[in-house]
């Protein structure tokens, strides 16, 4: 079966700064893929390269056997290609509930031509968008939240509006960016319980990194540890807690 | 009354066209600096290249207008707005797009767009020559004096044609634009990349289509603005040029990166200077007897002479940014 992310052979480096060394990674359908390692690994940098922020010095990636190397990151967007943000981002001036419905590609809205010429499409569009941005907004339990303006949001809300935008479009595979980091126990309870669900009944395929091991060893398999920007293992969560190579990585070789 | 009459023109009348200009160039100001970061310094030559395609059409078919009872001049406007946004988008990529993509600083593109002012004001000259002309070519400037129906009144309120189009336009103009960014789901995503560039391209937002849209809006904006004052005056390679400065100052009074701050900015600059140049004296005259005697009343009684009329705009964008530094609107968001 072609995996749904595949990345080959990917160099990037910022100046004499070498982050990713000829990094291969697979992410199969289906799966929760997770990705840890000791910071300044290069997780953030090769998530960069996979949603389209950053563009890799040489290799290819493919996206469910096609290749999106030389796409935008909005292109990536429109192919199923999702992502969250580590430091949750939001159109701050705009409603939680305006913030989903920015996200749906495609809107006939978008073209000028339609706006003047056929509004009673646009406002049939617009109220269809509406209903799966509340059905949505509920799912993630921010209903109560929903007219709020999304800068007046707590961090952890924000990361759930962030889950919730990778839920307005039919997405293949989603990129969560360290989406536990600053959420509370409670709604971090809520967070990854929706992840499951998403994976489980709408067949959502998620890459995550992470920090809290608990949401890793909870959600991820397999699990991939990435070390000056190359894959070291790949693994059950098992098998990388036991692993003396991973263990040197994170503590140093004194502990091992 | 007489007196009355005299304040609309010189006050009401005046101040509402130099609002009006001010006010459609400090719109595409300050939409450039919500989605690009930066003060677009060119911004008025782009306003005088639209006023120079005007009249280079108009010189060509002079007499198109006159078949239809309005000036040539402001049915090849249309033309010339696209005409404008082209350059405008062309100089985007010429000039400003590489230095983006080499992810410069600010202050780079500020100089840069100092570069594209120079360049266009020796290109336009180089073409126009330095004199003075007027935009109206084959028709006659209309001038409409309004007498008022009572006892005394002698003067009449005059109001010219171009300043009838220009009030008419800018409504217009101001209506599409607040439509536009409202309604339109390409408006929305304008806002929504001033909000937050990168969550606009990971939320499939083509950010290259947005800077495209906001380059042709500010060209055909600026070429309104343009034409509109060339046609109130006469067209100078150098006319827009000497409104730059004003323009900012009422961008960043109305808060920059706010269309709609920008449009009350421009009305609030462009009154600041015809109220500080009106001889106030004339407002005074009527009440000279009741005045007391030892106070005699100077022939010109204005806050500053015409030559330092350029010193309100700043005067009033020290005190904005004293008393509410984000400007009268909270910018930074459209």
């Amino acid at each position: 079966m072609t995996p749904l992310i595949e990345v080959q052979h990917v160099n990037k480096a910022f100046g004499g700064l070498h982050v990713i060394n000829d990094c291969s990674i697979r992410v199969e359908k289906g799966s929760i893929t997770g990705m840890i390692g000791p910071n300044g690994a290069g997780k953030s940098t090769l998530f960069n390269l996979i949603a389209g922020a950053l563009t890799p010095d040489s290799g290819r990636i493919l996206l469910d056997g096609e290749d999106i190397t030389s796409l935008s990151a909005d292109q990536r967007f429109h192919k199923g290609l999702l992502r969250t943000f580590q430091i949750a981002h939001e159109f701050s001036q705009m409603s939680a509930l305006e913030n989903l419905m920015m996200v749906p590609p495609n809107q006939a809205g978008e073209h000028l031509f339609n706006t003047w010429f056929k509004p009673a499409l646009v406002r049939s569009q617009e109220a269809e968008v509406r209903r799966r941005a509340l059905e949505v907004i509920e799912f993630v339990g921010l209903h109560h939240v929903r007219n709020e303006l999304a800068g007046n949001l707590s961090g952890g809300q924000k990361k759930l509006l962030e889950l919730g935008r990778t839920m307005m479009t039919d997405a293949k595979v989603v990129l969560l960016d360290e989406i536990a980091a600053g959420v509370n126990r409670t709604l971090l309870g809520d967070l990854m319980g929706n992840i499951e669900r998403l994976n489980r009944e709408m067949g959502y395929t998620f890459l995550v990194i992470e920090h809290d091991m608990d949401m890793i060893s909870r959600l991820c398999d397999p699990v991939i540890v990435l070390a000056q920007g190359s894959v070291m293992v790949e693994g059950s969560i098992e098998e990388i807690q036991n692993n003396p190579a991973v263990i040197e990585a994170y503590f140093g070789t004194d502990a091992a | 009354m007489n007196e009355l009459v005299f304040f609309i023109n010189n006050v009401v009348i005046a101040g509402s066209v130099t609002g009006s200009i001010y006010a459609i160039g400090a719109i595409g100001v300050t939409l450039i600096f919500s989605i690009m970061r930066f003060a677009h310094f060119a911004h008025a030559d782009i306003m005088t290249f639209g006023a120079f395609m005007v009249l280079l059409l108009t010189t060509a078919f002079p007499a198109v207008g006159a078949s239809i009872g309005v000036p040539t001049a402001l049915i090849m406007l249309p033309l010339a707005m696209l005409l404008t946004a082209a350059l405008a988008v062309g100089i985007d990529k010429a000039f400003y797009k590489p230095l983006r993509a080499h992810g410069v600083k600010p202050i780079v593109m500020v100089i840069g767009s100092l570069g594209v002012t120079l360049m266009l004001q020796g290109l336009i000259r180089l073409f126009s020559g330095t004199g003075g002309q007027s935009l109206y070519v084959d028709d006659r400037k209309e001038i409409f004096r309004l007498a008022l129906p009572f006892e005394g009144v002698r003067a009449p309120i005059v109001i010219t044609e171009p300043q009838i189009y220009l009030f008419v336009i800018t409504l217009v103009a101001v209506v599409a634009l607040h439509l536009f960014l409202n309604r339109s789901r390409l408006g929305k995503a304008m806002r929504a990349m001033s909000d937050n560039p990168e969550l606009a391209q990971a939320s499939g937002i083509n950010t290259n289509t947005i800077v495209a849209v906001t380059w042709v809006i500010a060209g055909a904006l600026a070429a309104i603005a343009g034409t509109l004052l060339s046609l109130d005056v006469t067209f100078k390679p150098d006319l827009s040029f000497f409104l730059l400065l004003p323009i900012f100052a009422a961008a960043i009074v109305g808060g920059v990166g706010h269309p709609y701050g920008a449009i009350a900015g421009g009305f609030v600059v462009g009154f600041a200077e015809t109220l500080a140049v009106f001889n106030w004296n004339v407002l005074l005259r009527p009440f000279r007897d009741s005045l007391p005697t030892w106070l005699e009343l100077p022939s010109n009684l204005a806050f500053v002479g015409t030559e330092y009329k350029i010193v309100v705009p700043f005067f009033i964008l020290v005190a904005i940014l004293v008393w509410r530094p984000t400007g009268l609107f909270k910018g930074k968001v459209i």
